[in-house]
Formats: C-alpha cells, sequence, structure tokens
C-alpha cells in the first residue's frame, strides 16, 4: 500500500505555476529524497504533503485517507525543519511535550514517548535544557525527537542538516539512515545535497521548475539519468558533456566529435536509434582512463592536478578546446603540459539528444 | 614567544626596542586629544539638557522669598518641600482646591485601561497580519497604517459625535476607547513588523503540532514577544499619560488627567505666581514617564528568540 500520493497536484502563486500537475507515489517504510536547486519547488511539495501551505489543485492521500483538506496536525506526519524551529522559551522536554499536550494525551503517555524519544536518539541528559543552551547537532536531534514523539508513521524532513558543519552533517545523516532502518517510517527529505540523497535515498525524485525530471532509486539516477539536466546535477566533479553527432560506420554507430569517432557498441542499446542526430556525451570523471604512449583514444593535454588524498582529480584539455576531469589514483604521475590519450568507458556514459535533452 | 629576542635582531646590548618587544593588548591611550574632545563635547551638550531640569528641582525646594532673590540657578539656602505639598494636594484649579492629586489618579485611571487594551488588541492584529494571512490582510494593513499619518484634528470633531451618540462623552470610558483607538495603527506595525522578523518554520512546526490561531498566539509568540511588549507599553504609557488634546477635548473638569491639570494650577491668574509650586508640579507629572523609562530600560533583552535559529 502507498503511503503517500499525490495526484495532480498543482500550485499557483498569481499567474506562476510553482507546482504543475505533480505526481509521486511512496510506498509504505520508503526513503524518498527530493532534490533539486533553489527554487525548484522541493520544500514547496513537503509544505504541501504536510498541509502547511493550501493547494490550488489536485489530490493528497496519506495511508489511504484523502487529506487534503485537513489541518496538518490531522495528517499523521511528523516535520523537521532546516532552523529546527524549536520553541526557544521552553525547555527540551516542552518542546517534545507540546504537540502531545495539545492532543490531549495522558501525562504518563507523554512522558512514556519522550523517554523512548530521547533513549533512541540520546538526549537524556539535556531533557531539562533550553534550547540556545544546545549545540546546532543537539538542536536538531531536539528537532527530529519532536517528530519521533508524535508516533507517526510519515516523517518530513526540510533540509534538516544544511545549517550544520561538515563533520557534523555526515554523522547526523548516517543517525537518520539508522533512524530510519530501525523505525520502518515512510520518510521523505527535501534536499539540495546530492551526497545526502545518493546515501540516503531508497528513491530519489530530482525537480526542475516545479516538475520532477526523473524518480529513481540512486543507482539508476547516478548511471542513468534520464535527461541532461540530472546528469548535469549529480555527481561532483560534474560529468563531462561531449557534443557531436551520432554517425553510422561500418554497421555500427560511432559518436562523432571533432575528428575523432568514438564506436558506441558498448553503450546500452548500442545506440543505433540516434544515427543521425545531433547528441551529447556524457561521461563521468572515473569512466575514463588516462593512457600514455600509442594506445588508442582522444588526445588531450594535461592541464591541472588535483589532489583529493585518496585519489586525485586530474584536468584535461581537448583537442576541441574543452576541458574534461578525470578520476585517477593519487599516485598517476602525470605533469601538466604532457600530452596523453583517454578511453571512455562507453558502457557506463550517457548519450542525450541535443534538441530535447533526453537520454537516447 | 617568551624571548623576543629571537624574533628579530634588534635588542642591542639589552635596551629592547619597542616594536620588537610589543605583545599583548596594544596600549591605549586615555587621554589622547580624540577622547579629550568627544567626552568635552559630551559633557557640554549633557549640561545643556539637565540645566532646566536643574533650575526646576533647585527653584521647586525653595520659598517664594528667596525665589524673589532672582538667583535662579543658585542652590536653595533653605530646603523646603512645602511647594511639593502643595502642588500635589492643595493648588487651585477653579473649584477644587485639591491639587495634582486628583489628576493623578484620573490619568491613572485612563492610562492603565488603555495600554492593556490597545497593546493586547493590537499584537493579536499583528500577529493575525503577520502569520495568518487572509485574503485582504495587505488592504486592511495599508488602510490601518494610513490612519497613523491623518492629523489628529481633523478626527477631533466627528469623535466627539460619535462618542456623544455611543452616551459615553466627557467619561473616562469615552478616553479611553480614544487612545485605543489611536493607538492602533503604530502598535499594529510594531508587533507585525516583530512577528515577521520571527523565523516562519517556529510557526509552522507549532502548526504541525497542533497548536490553533490561540494556542500559538498565546504559548509561543506572546513568550518570545517581550522585547517588544515592553518597547510598547513604554510607547504607549508616555504617550497616553502625556496626552493633552485629547483629555481636555473629551473629558469634563472634574476627571480632567494630570496634563490638563498641571496646565490649569500654572496659567491660574489669581494672587502671585508661586513659581515653586508651578515647578514642583511639573516635576510630578513628568514623573511616571520618567520612572517607565528608568525601570523598563533593563527590560528591553535582546535575543530572546536566539534559541530558535541558528545562533
Amino acid at each position: 500500500m502507498a503511503s503517500i500520493v499525490v495526484k495532480d497536484l498543482t500550485l499557483t502563486y498569481g499567474s506562476v505555476n510553482v507546482l504543475d500537475k505533480l505526481n509521486i507515489d511512496v510506498a509504505e517504510g520508503e526513503f524518498i529524497v527530493l532534490l533539486g536547486p533553489s527554487g525548484c519547488g522541493k520544500s514547496t511539495l513537503l509544505n504541501c504533503i504536510a498541509g502547511l501551505l493550501d493547494i490550488t489543485d489536485g489530490q493528497i492521500w496519506i495511508k489511504g485517507k484523502n487529506v487534503t483538506w485537513e489541518e496538518p496536525k490531522d495528517r499523521g506526519i511528523g516535520m523537521v525543519f532546516q532552523s529546527y524551529a524549536l520553541y526557544p522559551q521552553m525547555s527540551v522536554r516542552g518542546n517534545l511535550s507540546f504537540g502531545l499536550k495539545n492532543a490531549g494525551l495522558p501525562r504518563d503517555e507523554i512522558d512514556k514517548r519522550i523517554a523512548r524519544a530521547a533513549k533512541i536518539l540520546q538526549i537524556e541528559p539535556l531533557l531539562d535544557r533550553k534550547p540556545a543552551a544546545l549545540s546546532g547537532g543537539q538542536r536538531q536531534r531536539v528537532a527530529i525527537g519532536r517528530a519521533l514523539v508524535r508516533d507517526v508513521d510519515v516523517f518530513l524532513f526540510d533540509e534538516p542538516l544544511s545549517n550544520l558543519d561538515a563533520k557534523l552533517r555526515s554523522e547526523l545523516r548516517v543517525e537518520i539512515k539508522r533512524l530510519h532502518a530501525n523505525l520502518e517510517n515512510t520518510m521523505v527529505y527535501v534536499t539540495h545535497d546530492q551526497i545526502e540523497a545518493l546515501t540516503l535515498a531508497d528513491r530519489i525524485a530530482v525537480m526542475r521548475g516545479g516538475v520532477i525530471q526523473q524518480l529513481a532509486d540512486p543507482k539508476t539516477i547516478y548511471n542513468k539519468p534520464a535527461n541532461l539536466f540530472v546528469a548535469g546535477f549529480i555527481g561532483s566533479p560534474a560529468m563531462t558533456m561531449l557534443p557531436g553527432r551520432v554517425e553510422n560506420g561500418a554497421g555500427e554507430a560511432t559518436f562523432v566529435v571533432g575528428a575523432e569517432r568514438i564506436p558506441l557498441a558498448g553503450y546500452d542499446g548500442g545506440g543505433t536509434g540516434a544515427t543521425g542526430r545531433d547528441a551529447i556525451l556524457g561521461v563521468r570523471p572515473e569512466h575514463v582512463a588516462i593512457r600514455t604512449g600509442d594506445a588508442p583514444g582522444v588526445p588531450a593535454t594535461v592541464d591541472i592536478d588535483e589532489p583529493m588524498g585518496s585519489d586525485s582529480l586530474v584536468w584535461l584539455r581537448l583537442p576541441n578546446g574543452q576541458t574534461i576531469s578525470v578520476r585517477t589514483s593519487a599516485e598517476h604521475g602525470f605533469k601538466p603540459g604532457q600530452p596523453v590519450r583517454l578511453a571512455a568507458d562507453i558502457s557506463k556514459a550517457s548519450l542525450f539528444d541535443r534538441e530535447t535533452e533526453q537520454r537516447l | 614567544m617568551s624571548n623576543p629576542a629571537t624574533l628579530g635582531p634588534a635588542v642591542v646590548g639589552g635596551a629592547a626596542v619597542t616594536r620588537d618587544t610589543a605583545r599583548g593588548a596594544r596600549p591605549r591611550r586615555t587621554l589622547s586629544r580624540r577622547n579629550i574632545m568627544l567626552y568635552g563635547t559630551l559633557i557640554v551638550i549633557s549640561l545643556y539638557y539637565l540645566l532646566p531640569l536643574y533650575v526646576m528641582v533647585v527653584t521647586s525646594l525653595k520659598g517664594m522669598p528667596e525665589i524673589r532673590m532672582g538667583n535662579i540657578f543658585a542652590p536653595p539656602l533653605e530646603i523646603t518641600f512645602e511647594p511639593w505639598v502643595k502642588a500635589w494636594a492643595e493648588a487651585c484649579t477653579g473649584l477644587n482646591c485639591d491639587g495634582l492629586s486628583r489628576g493623578f489618579w484620573n490619568s491613572v485611571r485612563i492610562t492603565v485601561p488603555s495600554v492593556i487594551l490597545s497593546i493586547a488588541i493590537a499584537s493579536v492584529n499583528g500577529y493575525a497580519l503577520a502569520n495568518w494571512r487572509f485574503k485582504g490582510s495587505q488592504v486592511f494593513f495599508t488602510i490601518l497604517i494610513f490612519g497613523a499619518f491623518i492629523p489628529y484634528q481633523v478626527m477631533l470633531y466627528p469623535i466627539v459625535i460619535l462618542l456623544r451618540e455611543m452616551g459615553v462623552y466627557g467619561t473616562l470610558t469615552g478616553l479611553v476607547i480614544v487612545h485605543t483607538i489611536f493607538g492602533m495603527p503604530i502598535l499594529t506595525l510594531l508587533f507585525r513588523n516583530y512577528f515577521t522578523s520571527v523565523p516562519e518554520e517556529l510557526f509552522k512546526a507549532a502548526r504541525v503540532d497542533g497548536a490553533g490561531f490561540w494556542g500559538i498566539y498565546f504559548k509561543i509568540m506572546l513568550p518570545m514577544a517581550l522585547p517588544i511588549f515592553v518597547v510598547a507599553i513604554i510607547l504607549q504609557v508616555t504617550g497616553i499619560w502625556n496626552d493633552f488634546l485629547f483629555g481636555v477635548v473629551y473629558t469634563r473638569p472634574d476627571v480632567y488627567p494630570m496634563t490638563v491639570q498641571l496646565n490649569n494650577i500654572v496659567n491660574s491668574v489669581q494672587g502671585v505666581k508661586e513659581y515653586n509650586v508651578n515647578m514642583a508640579a511639573t516635576i510630578l507629572t513628568g514623573l511616571v514617564p520618567l520612572t517607565i523609562y528608568f525601570i523598563s530600560g533593563k527590560l528591553f533583552v535582546r535575543g530572546i528568540a536566539a534559541g530558535a535559529v541558528k545562533g
């Protein structure tokens, strides 16, 4: 059974369609990440699901119930915000119990739930402190606890880790993943950070301009991006895009870029259907090998070397002037200015139509 | 850096050059030209402002014969509190000879309900306008703010008619209503701006937690708004206490506020001008706003909302 169903959701501000006929089904216990650049409508979608924004058209179902017109508190959701949004004048205990008191729960039940949440999140020693006396990480734990005590099936996260420093962020990321594994709740998580998306999600919805570009598991999103936008947005450093043309050469499709011809035999589907089209070939830095000597491949010149500790990122210049980044081992020994040859693993590359920007 | 000599070769024969031994906080000269200019100017300006107050206090403590000698800056030769007693309890305005005390209590009866009522209504207004945007709220707000720019004189007579029709003309109730209405534009603006600055996510979190309009107002917003309430109280208490125009127009002599009564005492033309009594009466009238400033200054607590956002 689907936990959250969004049907034809449309949200209009004046004449601007912020969300346009958006559909998404979230399965029970699934971890969905809404990913996209700022202003793509991901937080807006989350607020619509939470009931904090009135929608213009469409429906929202949670756990088989049409909640389109329900108040946030009646939707069976817990929400965690980017700025933590803790009530400053209340202690941690007060923050956790506020929603439960509003719901009219008996005292012992409230205490029981707070104790359980505090134990899970390891915030027991902090219960009597004020939010101002907590560190950023502790505050976000309390904010998660506030969703936890509501004992709901759906958790909504609105960029919960964006305000934390890098170290805390990776720590809490693991904790959220563990939390999901233990609780098996449905979670909808909004972020602009692709690492968070790739590490946490069961499925990622990449959004742009109020439209979902691709909804798939992280592996598919990374390896088989549905269009040029997804390909360029996911991956750091970004995929290198080579504009060229697909031609028929000796019975198989060949990608022609400048004077170079790259056979597409290894490409998913062979690329034969795309013959004669202007296309863009996208290759990720780790799918290109640098070779020296007379090995076959596209000629290039080493430009800059960026050592990153565990591996190294080498930027090279192609004959047509374009730069390409290649991830290689830390001890590669390439010098700037050195002429080399590049061989891309075509089976892992992506081919896009230059006009429609869709994957071929 | 325990040994300055390692820093450079400038230590010659044990006599260290200042630059190379510099260490710790940079020395500051208290009596620099800049400081003398700055504090000198400040002292002169504050003396200029304090002088009238000094003259008032000194004069109010003198007897009439001493005042007639004309040395207005001289401290009193013989300190007497009689003018104060007279100003408070005996000075005459028209037929009443019970001094300012009557006006004081009238002003209290006007100020307290006006302040409470106007702030209570304006804070809810501001909260609703900031967080519960309803259709036409922007228009409503604009009209309300527009009210702040209409000169009082334009509305004086229409309000007289309104109050008469309501049957509260000349009563304290009527004056309280007038003060409450006239405080509305500026106070609503004050509260709306404050509540807009409260992080929106806090409001959203409270909604998810199931708090309604009043729940969020009383349990979340009100406790956070203490600083702005203090500001509003200062504004209203001083504004309403110092009001003269509405007091004289909308009330009758027996319920005149303190300011109107002060005017009547100072301007009464029978007999000798009792400068000492006038001075004492004026200080007494100004005492309430003055006290409010002194007490509430410390209550300006900043950063109460610091815990809500990343601090």
